[in-house]
């Protein structure tokens, strides 16, 4: 079968490893463009948010290119997401289109169904249990990989002397890594990229401060929905951190995902019912983010996204307790960067005026 | 010769320049309508300022504001390029020593500062919707065929303003234009208007903000009464339009120039009669990789300055 899927940021080399050696041939999604934004809201319900618009114009371009099924994931509400894939099929139908999308709920949710859809993947790319085991850990090495080498670059990026240097570094360590095929050739190519990035010429003596992206996990994951905002801050001489990695899910890191502990920590704040999407995660996250000395937060809503909304009128609060600073960033349609600057520009010379204050006052105690 | 500074804000609607003297108070000031145009404008209103100063005064230290400030900056030659928000704070801090709650209302955003201590501690700016902005008091007013001078002095007239629903420009207008068919008059209306766009910017853009006194208001809406009394009546405090409320982000770009000048030496100022040279934008689509960038190109008389617009800085580099 000719197989797509999503895209997010980088996750694309990872992915398409895993659909070739499965036995199926991958289609490889465009990073969504102007030509994706103009097919998915022509074909998308108006109320929509932005990251069903964008999925539903890389679906059809995707389908463009040849491909036959797309694979995504569910989800179990309250945030509308979880019947996005739903709603995507129904609309190709509607548009005569034979694209078939497959989505993976939470095991946990419906395990037979989850089963099914695993065995019927690997049963038409005719390979073995023992096979579909060993590529599957290889892909989750590769995710791990190109996490590793992203993560690394949002630190070295504010330091850097030649604007761009870094980006590019990062795409050619992508390179290394999208040929990499088993697991001692991706961490050979993983410690080439990581050791590239150290070796640009950077300046050392710049004390950059550190920016915790929180929000809505496509908004968050996919750089083109969000006007590249790690890049365009890194290069203001910022370091970032997000609160989502797809290999962050199951590994340890100083901010942790969707576990239990980051409804302990937003429990003070949050004590309702499940609010649905990152809604939760925000407010727990912005208080990490505190806790780990970050000077501030910057959040990251699609237009209408009900759960980031909810986060957002609780954030006050935890950002006059915290002592931390929240910019809120909602997306949609609009291409135009320069909004996006000027707010930043703006956060940043806040906080840079906060530390400065900051450091006054302890300079007086002393 | 005797110091002095220039900072310029070019808007979506509005084009400012200001010249301050070592102080920091105003020596002239001019707010110009951008028209599509912000290179012409700049220069044009460059030229005029230079015609009405004071020949002894010698300019150490330009600052470019505003959406255009990028462009504006290298046209001018700007020694500092600053975005709008720290320039209104900047002037603001300086024209009200203490003010905590900055409004600031122009023609295509709306903004609100918080601070404390004389430091920026929040800010919130509209982001999807221009609603209660300049622009769509401009289309008001010529839609109601009075001058966009007097509509704040309709307002004040008004004994029982009319509810208009003020979410979204569009549905505002639909419902002006339902209560102008019933028969109220165009004073209730305006009055109206003005609290619907008091109500939505609270909504929008001061959602969970601390709004504490002094509160200062401008920014060009400023001029408008009807909307001052309306945030009067909404807040239960006063606020102040300060005396160049039109021109405050210029004044700010003007006096973080003068920082700049206070620690830097020599200033890159091209001087006032810039009309002559020729500006020039050019954009084209990089072909190198799948991101297709839109590169723009700068040229002054000809000869390419810049180019920005490229993700991975490949043209950037190739212009300085």
């Amino acid at each position: 079968m000719k197989i797509s899927f999503p895209h997010m940021g980088h996750s694309f080399i990872a992915f398409k490893w895993l659909v070739e050696h499965l036995g199926h041939e991958c289609i490889v999604p465009p990073e969504p463009s102007k030509k994706t934004l103009d097919l998915g809201v022509r074909y998308s319900p108006e109320f929509a948010c932005i990251p069903f618009k964008i999925l539903m114009g890389t679906y059809l371009e995707a389908e463009e290119m040849g491909a036959e099924v797309i694979l995504t994931s569910g989800g179990c509400g309250p945030c509308r997401a979880g019947y996005y894939w739903v709603m995507h099929q129904y609309l190709l139908e509607e548009m005569g289109s034979k694209l078939k999308v497959v989505a993976f709920e939470p095991p946990m949710l419906d395990i037979r169904d989850f089963w099914k859809k695993l065995s019927w993947i690997r049963k038409s790319g005719k390979v073995s249990w023992k096979h579909f085991i060993e590529v599957m850990k290889i892909t989750w090495e590769k995710i791990k990989a190109i996490d590793d080498v992203e993560i690394h670059s949002h630190e070295i990026r504010p330091y850097e002397i030649n604007r761009g240097d870094t980006t590019r570094a990062v795409a050619r360590a992508l390179e290394q890594l999208d040929q990499a095929d088993t697991i001692s050739q991706i961490k050979e190519a993983r410690d080439a990229g990581v050791k590239l990035l150290d070796e640009l010429p950077r300046d050392r003596g710049r004390n950059p401060l550190k920016i915790g992206i929180i929000g809505e996990i496509y908004v968050v994951l996919e750089p083109s929905a969000n006007h590249y905002l790690q890049i365009m801050l890194g290069e203001m001489g910022v370091q970032t951190h997000r609160s989502i990695y797809l290999s962050g899910y199951a590994r340890e890191s100083t901010i942790s995902n969707g576990g239990e502990a980051i409804y302990q920590v937003a429990k003070p704040y949050l004590d309702e019912l499940c609010i649905g999407g990152h809604g939760v995660n925000s407010i727990g996250e912005t208080i990490l983010y505190a806790r780990h000395g970050f000077d501030g937060v910057v959040q990251l809503a699609p237009f209408s996204c009900i759960p980031e909304i909810v986060a957002k009128s609780i954030i006050p609060s935890v950002s006059r307790d915290f002592d931390i600073p929240v910019l809120t960033l909602f997306i949609d349609e609009q291409t135009g960067k320069a909004g996006v600057q000027t707010r930043l520009e703006a956060f940043v010379d806040l906080l840079e005026m906060r530390r400065q204050s900051k450091e006054e006052a302890a300079r007086l105690v002393v | 010769m005797k110091k002095a500074y220039l900072g310029v804000d070019v808007g979506s609607v509005s084009t400012n320049l200001v010249v301050l003297d070592e102080k920091g108070s105003v020596l002239t000031g001019k707010y110009l309508r951008t028209s599509g145009k912000p290179i012409a404008t700049v220069q044009e209103g460059l030229y005029a300022i230079g015609q009405e100063i004071d020949q002894n005064l010698n300019i150490v230290g330009a600052g470019a504001t505003g959406s255009a400030r990028y462009l504006i900056g290298m046209i001018i030659g700007a020694d500092i390029i600053k975005n709008e928000i720290t320039a209104h704070a900047v002037a603001a801090s300086a024209v009200a020593r203490g003010v905590k709650t900055i409004i600031e209302i122009g023609g295509q955003d709306s903004k609100i500062i918080i601070m404390r201590n004389g430091v920026v501690t929040d800010f919130a700016m509209n982001t999807v919707c221009a609603a209660g902005t300049g622009s769509f008091l401009d289309q008001q007013a010529s839609r109601l065929c009075i001058p966009i001078e007097d509509f704040g002095k309709y307002a004040l007239n008004s004994k029982n303003p009319v509810r208009i629903a003020g979410r979204c420009a569009v549905f505002a207008e639909s419902d002006m234009i339902h209560k102008q068919q019933l028969g109220y008059n165009s004073e209730d209306i305006i009055a109206g208007l003005c609290e619907a766009l008091v109500r939505n910017y609270m909504n929008n853009v001061g959602k969970g903000k601390e709004i504490l006194a002094p509160v200062l208001f401008q920014g060009g809406v400023a001029a408008n009464q009807g909307l001052v009394t309306a945030f009067n009546k909404l807040l239960g405090m006063e606020v102040t339009v300060p005396p160049h409320y039109d021109v405050m982000g210029a004044i700010g770009a003007a006096l973080l120039a003068r920082d700049w000048a206070a620690k830097k030496g020599q200033t890159k100022f091209k001087g006032f009669n810039i009309q002559e040279i020729s500006f020039k934008t050019t954009s084209f689509e990089c072909k190198g990789c799948s991101n297709a960038c839109e590169v723009v190109q700068f040229f002054e008389n000809g000869e390419l300055l810049a180019r920005w617009g490229d993700r991975c800085g490949k043209w950037e580099m190739q212009a300085v």
